[in-house]
């Protein structure tokens, strides 16, 4: 039952919001926000911390092709419920000084985004997991395509066919896997045992149907090609739900869809995909170093980051799924917080672009320094949060293979270069003409980047809680892959 | 049965309101026939009467695409009030379209392939006379001539196929036909092929299935708009009900005579079709596109040829009508306001009414096949239909050509919200015309949720 809250509260307030009047559109979003936080925490803090599937709803929808309505929470999903969960309202509070056209259709589009999310993070039926996952799709569409920048209607429909793309073989899969189970069903227990019932030729095929949609959806180089645009087109929050939480989609599928479902097909192919995503680290990682523009450089930071999740979740150990797990939630904090912070050197100097700014650090001292402390959470410097996270993530990958861990490592070093490169170059040197009168933080920026930087921190010194939540249903998983 | 009559006594009516001038309240009194024949058509559900000597047969079957092809009917009435109120004589045009619809419901309860003939003929005529009814247009003529003389040939075709297998085996009869089938396998004379083959090229003219599509799209352009409308709905529907009733109950035991032919003409249609679409400048064109792309997907169900195929046929061309009469009408809307179906007439309409544009997005959503959209089933029914019967590769096409329907469906969405037209004056909706997007938009959704209850129907 609560998760069924979890995921149609949304829903109702984003319904609600349709028929709101503009000026009071955003109150109502966060007010319905907070209340799917409380409902979040109240779940996490009912949580039994074991390897089962909690508060399950389940009920038939269509019966005749064996679909059911079936959602629940495990260690997993839990993780992933309470990141967007709370980024969420964050998000809806960092757009407050903003002023967007049609403010009701635009949160109510925000909350649908969150509704579908919780729906594809908590899905037991594959079917219902495909629909949530293109359900995440279109409200995040629009968002880009009403209120993104100047080049939105290529940029933004090249980001929905990319994805389109990749999930449409992903529904041949499933549909193939669910013909091919003993129970008909598309429950996810009948659809691993399908999986594991195919020779490993037909489990290599289904890992690529699946592997697409997921490798799209995070992105993983060569499959990246729409993300840097769109991320720099969407408006600010759009960005922020796309790299904070939907890229997750993908690596939470790769966890829960692709590794128990087809364990031969990822034996076989699981090297090429690590091999591509350690590709995909130091490539964007180079890039990054060369960009101007500061959106652009999260962007790709975001493309390495993933690519070293991605890496650490096909090592298929403890530390290696543990990290992932972890670097999701930190990932999504530090990027969503990143991306604030770029959208308010925006607002204050009108350009993000490296080369006119500096100098910060002398007119606004606190701006700078939550700016320092975010930028360190990304860096990966231990005691904040992204040091545990990538810890773990080249843990894991050692123990795969050293040779991968090295050529990986490099992400934490070039990481280093392009951040505080980034860094110098807006807050520190000679102060540029357009920085002169650079306001410091108002209480409205405050009330979002504080939590943040106290999330970095805290996760840093004392990440256990939230390894304790996913660890049980991380080592059941491994136990199902190990099955064969 | 009693749903034939009554549609037959509805188009004398009409005709006679003229005579007696009550033709200005002819148009409720339809409406409400018929949501009559809708109700009198379910009340034969599971009877399974057979009439006229085993002529029809009112089987499930043909009482789920009765009642479909009634609705249907019903909202294009909806949205085509204006047309009948403005431009034309309102009685005789009711009256063809009310004879259309007999020779509709008459194509999908046959049982004898001389009924099959005559609903198609009774479908056809009266729509040769409506494409050309907006008489001082020159492309409204040419779309009648072209739609009667491609018609004709069609349906010779089907005459003479029909000829070639009464041939040989003596019998109109669907049933003795399948019999003789299963008695004579392997020693079946080459001229019955050729009849089923024939047959085949008629009824392929009819749904527009390539390389026999020639003729749709300058049909449907130069027809009047609610007569386009009617051919991609209504047309399609009662024709692929009729293909499929044909090849189910007779020949279904000799796919290997058809099912490579098939097979080709499916991955023709969708690519002919999705890619030729891509390139329309005009939305009605375009339109006529997606309906032969339509086509194809549905062919799909013929190929697989099992017992999901009806069901996924039914759910198919009810959800893609509801989302066309959408389209149309936000459409017809249009072009009321501006006088140009080109995609560039959409522009801004995200500003100029948020409701026009909400409907159409939904309406395009649902022919692209995008969850949670009633059309997204469709094709998941049709997929899930062709994939049990082992057919993989085809599949992959047309999951590949849905991804070209993208294209040309969101041309029209961007243009909504992206572009920003030269014209930005609100645009008005008439009270029925919101009555009837509600209504569909509704449909589109809970047909999207609930497509089991449809889908177990048949």
């Amino acid at each position: 039952m609560l998760t069924a809250i979890l995921i149609f509260l949304p829903l109702l307030a984003s319904f609600l919001l349709f028929f709101a009047k503009g000026g009071s559109a955003k109150k109502i979003a966060l007010a319905f926000s907070i209340a799917e936080l409380a409902v979040a925490l109240f779940a996490a803090f009912n949580f039994h911390r074991d390897a089962t599937t909690q508060f399950i709803l389940d009920f038939w929808w269509m019966p005749s092709l064996g679909i059911s309505f079936k959602v629940g929470i495990d260690g997993i999903s839990m993780l992933l419920v309470l990141l967007t969960s709370s980024l969420v309202p964050f998000i809806i509070l960092s757009s407050f000084e903003k002023k967007y056209e049609k403010p009701n259709v635009f949160y109510g589009l925000i909350l649908m985004m969150q509704m579908a999310l919780v729906g594809v993070f908590t899905s037991m039926d594959g079917f219902l997991f495909y629909i949530f996952w293109e359900l995440a799709l279109i409200p995040i569409y629009f968002i880009c395509l009403m209120w993104g920048g100047k080049n939105r209607g290529v940029i933004t429909f090249k980001f929905f066919v990319y994805t389109l793309f990749g999930s449409l073989f992903m529904l041949v899969g499933l549909i193939y896997l669910y013909q091919h189970s003993s129970a008909h069903t598309f429950d996810i227990q009948s659809l691993y045992q399908a999986g594991h019932s195919l020779p490993a030729s037909t489990q290599g095929i289904l890992f690529w149907a699946f592997f697409i949609a997921f490798a799209i959806k995070m992105p993983v180089f060569p499959f990246h090609t729409w993300q840097p645009d769109t991320y720099t087109e969407a408006p600010t929050q759009g960005t922020m739900l796309l790299s904070g939480i939907m890229l997750k989609m993908g690596i939470f599928g790769v966890i829960r869809w692709l590794l128990p479902v087809v364990p031969l097909g990822v034996a076989e192919w699981g090297n090429t995909a690590i091999i591509l995503s350690v590709i995909g680290i130091v490539y964007a990682s180079v890039i990054a170093i060369m960009q101007n523009d500061m959106k652009r450089l999260i962007a790709y930071s975001s493309i390495a980051h993933v690519g070293l999740i991605a890496a650490g979740v096909f090592s298929m150990n403890v530390q290696g799924l543990q990290g992932a797990m972890i670097q999701m939630v930190c990932h999504g904090i530090n990027v969503f917080a990143l991306f604030y912070i770029v959208d308010l050197i925006e607002k204050r100097t009108g350009t993000r672009e490296l080369s006119k700014l500096g100098g910060v650090r002398s007119i606004s001292p606190i701006f700078s320094t939550v700016f320092m402390i975010i930028v360190l959470g990304s860096v990966a410097l231990p005691f904040t949060n992204g040091f545990v996270g990538e810890f773990l993530l080249i843990n894991g990958l050692y123990q795969f293979s050293p040779l991968a861990a090295a050529f990986a490592g490099l992400t934490i070093i070039l990481g280093a270069v392009y951040m505080l490169r980034m860094y110098q170059k807006s807050m520190l040197g000679e102060l540029s003409p357009l920085n002169e009168d650079f306001e410091e933080l108002s209480y409205n920026e405050k009330l979002v980047l504080y939590p943040m930087v106290i999330a970095i921190i805290g996760i840093g010194v004392f990440p256990k809680p939230l390894l304790h939540i996913s660890e049980p249903a991380v080592e059941e998983l491994l136990r199902i892959i190990a099955l064969k | 049965m009693k749903s034939l009559i009554l549609l037959s006594g509805l188009g004398v009516l009409t005709l006679l309101s003229e005579m007696f001038n009550f033709k200005r309240k002819i148009f409720p009194v339809v409406l409400l026939g018929l949501l009559g024949t809708i109700v009198i058509s379910a009340m034969y559900w599971n009877t399974n009467k057979h009439y006229f000597n085993d002529m029809m047969f009112f089987d499930n079957y043909a009482v789920a695409f009765t009642c479909l092809i009634s609705f249907i009917a019903f909202a294009w009435f909806l949205l085509s009030q204006n047309y009948f109120n403005e431009e034309t004589n309102l009685t005789d045009h009711f009256a063809l379209i009310l004879f259309a619809l007999v020779g509709a419901v008459i194509m999908v309860s046959y049982q004898n392939m001389s009924m099959l003939f005559l609903g198609i003929e009774t479908l056809s005529l009266s729509l040769y006379v409506l494409a050309g009814s907006r008489k001082n247009d020159l492309y409204s003529n040419e779309a009648a001539l072209k739609y009667f003389l491609m018609g004709a040939f069609a349906t010779g075709f089907l005459l003479f196929g029909i000829a070639l297998i009464y041939g040989i085996t003596g019998s109109f009869n669907l049933q003795t036909i399948a019999n003789y089938i299963t008695l004579n396998s392997g020693n079946i004379p080459a001229l019955f092929y050729t009849g089923v083959l024939l047959m085949m090229v008629g009824m392929a003219f009819k749904i527009s299935a390539a390389p026999f599509h020639f003729w749709a799209p300058d049909v449907y352009q130069g027809s009047p708009l609610v007569i386009t409308a009617f051919m991609a709905t209504i047309i399609k529907t009662a024709a692929f009900a009729a293909f499929f009733r044909l090849f189910f109950t007779c020949f279904s035991t000799i796919e290997s005579v058809w099912g490579n032919i098939i097979f080709v003409m499916a991955i023709l249609t969708l690519a002919v079709g999705n890619i030729t679409a891509t390139y329309q400048e005009s939305v009605k064109r375009m339109l006529a596109y997606s309906s032969i792309a339509h086509a194809g997907y549905m062919l799909l169900a013929i190929l697989a040829m099992n017992k999901f195929s009806a069901g996924s046929i039914l759910f198919y061309t009810a959800a893609y009508s509801v989302a066309s009469i959408t389209a149309f009408t936000v459409l017809s809307i249009i072009i009321n306001k501006s006088n140009n179906e080109a995609i560039d007439a959409f522009n801004g309409l995200g500003k100029r009414n948020p409701f026009l544009a909400f409907a159409m997005t939904v309406a395009m959503l649902s022919l692209a096949g995008i969850p949670p959209m009633a059309g997204f089933f469709g094709k998941y029914y049709l997929f899930n239909a062709a994939l049990q019967s082992g057919q993989t590769a085809i599949v992959l096409v047309a999951v590949l050509a849905s991804l070209v329907g993208v294209y040309y469906y969101f041309k029209v969405i961007i243009a909504m919200y992206f572009k920003s037209g030269s014209d930005s004056s609100l645009v008005e909706v008439s009270f029925t015309h919101k009555l009837l997007l509600i209504l569909t938009l509704v449909l589109i959704f809970a047909m999207g949720l609930m497509s089991d209850f449809v889908i177990r129907l048949l």
